[in-house]
């Protein structure tokens, strides 16, 4: 992490807490003392359809926006959403898929095939790694919606991303309101104990 | 407190372009905001409505984006510091108003947000660019790339703006006004003094013949602005010119995928980067062009600058090469990718990285698409499917904007026809007088407010009788839940059916959709009358 920038895309769906999960990444990489930039999309787009956000940190960062091809990891809350992130995955960028383990279902069409999903991914991306956070989540802490910190937990904890787990910890006391802190740290915890394998 | 408003001189915080926007306007010492929601801007109207009364500030969410525009000139004109903030189809609707406004100009200082949304991210309607509004209105406008230059040119706008007594508009793009990025604080301002309106009909009062003389004046004011743009560090030209003589133009969002794309491409070039878009310093865009064999402009949109380059060019160096649209589209925003595919094509190299053959690959695979839909349990599923169920075969359903646009998506697929803000039932009217087909119109409760109430009546005097069904959930949800004059965060309510009424229409019904059967056998009753008919189908968003 010397000159290029890290460049992280987290898609899934509307509903999801992308935008929360990609403030608290923002700002952890502020307090590492980086430059950082980040990209997202409000109104229509939030309603239930797909979404992407994306979070850029370095010495300094220029385009909000990672160029085709150009991520260094992508974080998915949804499998058929990791393919249509394969936009910014490349090979030439050693791109890393770190996805959740959950399918949500697209009205009027089959159920997808997760081996075929992983196939086609792979022509994209040699490092790959399916986490079930849904079901963690839902199992240990009742709450799907927290699949999203589960996996940038994950992330931080397993050094998938450069940034110190302490500063996601103060990033996130800052920016999840009060009453839902206690369940993320929590979701911090659980992250922990979890053993990667890509 | 809130960290926009409590963070401190000196300190670096992460905002959200629209939240620079509303700390520059604080550091300024903004005394009246006034908005109406639309995103990509709706941040500036949501975020003052959570810290106004704290910051000790008036702020109202208005009718509509002209009301707002007038009640922030009525602040104005009695001497406060204004903020407008609105989408860019909210600025046609303030049109009529801001063309005078820019003749008579203003009494304290005013700044108007416009956010502009290249690819239409969270727009229907049409990929608008306001900078059309340039030659339009005359007015000033300044184009930031990121958040601190949101607050920067934010402050810059009050300047001139008390400089020049005009209004001075801000225009975002999506990329801008929802890019998150570190913002270097300074103090906050609190204005004083009591707000007064001094009569003062040679200025306020636009009428014949004076309004020529107005219109001199604006011209002379921006040919002044223009001496200040010349100079100013907004318009600046980064890196030298070299051997190729090659050279940018960019302003906005476009500014950071070309330092992206020369970085990528290892190019080294001079840059022009312009903060003001009008007045354009254009004995300073003719210096720069004037050694130069050949220019790229990169800008979203509309050739705007490319165009005026090429005008600017014709008298000093009628050779020179303009690149532009013949590389980047006019259609959509750019991405990184294109401007790196660009900027190659015209220092004749190539990327390092093949985007064709990445795209080529990216679209063989087999991705379903994933439309955005209503809520799960959001009230207008069931009124889609009531009236889906009940209308007879060849009903034209007339759609316009806010949540209920999603029927047209699968599974509903229930806007025949879908524009702006209270053009359903206008158009309902439309086609009744032309056919004897039956139409239903949809109108949310906000856009009732907003533009809806004209097309009603005109169905009421001229005689025509579609069915409108005011889609009434509590709120302007689609925008982020803000609230409207049928649904008011405090204070009482104006009823939707007493309006209704008031205007003479005989069959208004008010329906909670949820009671399927009284819904139904309504419609049914309804679509039979020769007259216009009303259903106010209420329940609140699930949201608020």
């Amino acid at each position: 992490m010397k000159k290029k920038n890290f460049n992280i895309i987290i898609s899934g769906i509307g509903g999801q807490g992308l935008i929360t999960i990609t403030k608290i990444l923002a700002k952890a990489a502020l307090i590492d003392g980086f430059d950082v930039k980040t990209s997202e999309l409000h109104g229509l787009s939030q309603r239930g359809g797909s979404v992407e956000t994306a979070i850029r940190f370095g010495s300094k960062v220029d385009s909000p926006l990672i160029r085709q091809g150009g991520a260094d990891l992508i974080i998915s809350l949804e499998l058929q959403e990791a393919l249509r992130a394969c936009y910014y995955a490349s090979k030439d960028s050693k791109t890393m898929f770190l996805i959740n383990d959950f399918v949500k279902s697209i009205p009027g069409t089959k159920k997808p095939d997760k081996s075929q999903v992983l196939k086609q991914l792979k022509g994209f991306s040699n490092k790959i790694a399916l986490v079930p956070a849904t079901n963690i989540c839902k199992k240990e802490l009742n709450k799907e919606v927290l699949a999203g910190i589960y996996l940038i937990s994950l992330a931080v904890l397993k050094g998938l991303i450069p940034l110190k787990a302490f500063s996601v910890l103060k990033a996130a006391k800052k920016i999840v309101p009060d009453k839902y802190l206690e369940l993320n740290l929590q979701t911090f915890q659980l992250a922990q104990s979890y053993t990667l394998s890509i | 407190m809130e960290e926009i408003l409590s963070g401190k001189t000196g300190e670096k915080i992460i905002l959200l372009g629209n939240n620079a926007i509303v700390r520059g306007a604080l550091e300024s010492g903004v005394q009246f905001v006034s908005t109406y929601p639309g995103t990509p801007a709706s941040e500036v109207g949501n975020t003052f409505f959570r810290i106004a009364e704290e910051a000790g500030i008036y702020f109202e969410y208005s009718t509509n984006e002209k009301v707002a525009l007038e009640a922030g000139a009525g602040a104005s004109f009695s001497g406060l510091k204004t903020l407008v903030a609105m989408k860019n189809f909210g600025l046609n609707v303030a049109s009529d108003f801001l063309i005078p406004l820019c003749y008579s100009g203003i009494k304290g200082e005013m700044v108007i947000l416009v956010a502009d949304d290249p690819n239409c991210w969270s727009s229907a309607q049409s990929e608008e660019n306001t900078r059309g509004f340039a030659n339009l209105a005359h007015i000033p406008i300044l184009e930031p790339s990121d958040s601190q230059e949101c607050k920067d040119f934010t402050k810059l706008g009050f300047e001139l703006s008390k400089k020049f007594k005009i209004p001075v508009m801000i225009r975002e793009t999506t990329r801008v006004a929802l890019q998150a990025s570190p913002v270097r604080l300074a103090r906050i301002v609190k204005a004083k003094g009591k707000a007064k309106f001094i009569k003062d009909p040679h200025q306020f009062s636009t009428m014949p013949p004076r309004v020529l003389e107005m219109k001199n004046e604006l011209l002379e004011k921006i040919e002044e602005m223009r001496k200040i743009s010349e100079k100013s560090p907004l318009n600046q030209i980064k890196g030298r010119l070299r051997s190729e003589k090659m050279g940018i133009i960019t302003s906005g969002v476009s500014y950071l995928y070309v330092k992206e794309a020369l970085k990528e491409l290892n190019l080294k070039m001079p840059v022009f980067k312009l903060g003001f878009f009008n007045p354009l310093p254009e004995k300073k865009i003719q210096k720069f062009i004037k050694k130069l064999k050949k220019v790229l402009i990169v800008e979203e949109l509309e050739p705007y600058l490319e165009k005026e380059t090429e005008r600017l060019s014709k008298n000093i160096n009628p050779k020179l090469q303009i690149w532009g649209k013949n590389v980047l589209p006019v259609t959509g925003e750019l991405k990184p990718e294109y401007v790196i595919s660009a900027l190659a094509k015209f220092a004749n190299t190539k990327p390092k990285f093949n985007f064709k053959s990445h795209l080529r690959k990216f679209k063989k695979l087999e991705i379903e698409k994933r439309f955005p839909q209503l809520c799960s349990n959001c009230p207008y599923w069931l009124i889609f499917s009531t009236v889906k169920k009940l209308a007879p075969k060849g009903t034209i359903f007339g759609g316009e904007i806010g949540c209920y646009m999603l029927a047209a998506y699968p599974p509903h697929k229930m806007q025949d026809y879908l524009f702006c803000m209270g053009s359903s039932a206008g158009i309902a009217h439309g086609i009744k007088k032309a056919t004897n087909q039956k139409v239903i119109a949809f109108v949310g409760d906000s856009s009732f407010f907003h533009a809806g109430i004209p097309a009603l009546i005109n169905t009421i005097s001229n005689k025509s009788d579609p069915l409108i069904i005011i889609m009434d959930n509590r709120t302007t949800a689609m925008t982020g839940q803000q609230p409207h004059p049928g649904a008011p965060a405090k204070g009482e309510e104006i009823k939707i059916e007493d309006i209704v009424r008031a205007l003479g229409v005989k069959y208004v019904k008010t329906i909670d959709p949820i009671n399927v059967k009284e819904f139904e056998q309504t419609i049914k009753e309804f679509l039979e009358k020769k007259e216009v008919s009303v259903i106010i189908a209420r329940r609140a968003c699930i949201r608020i």
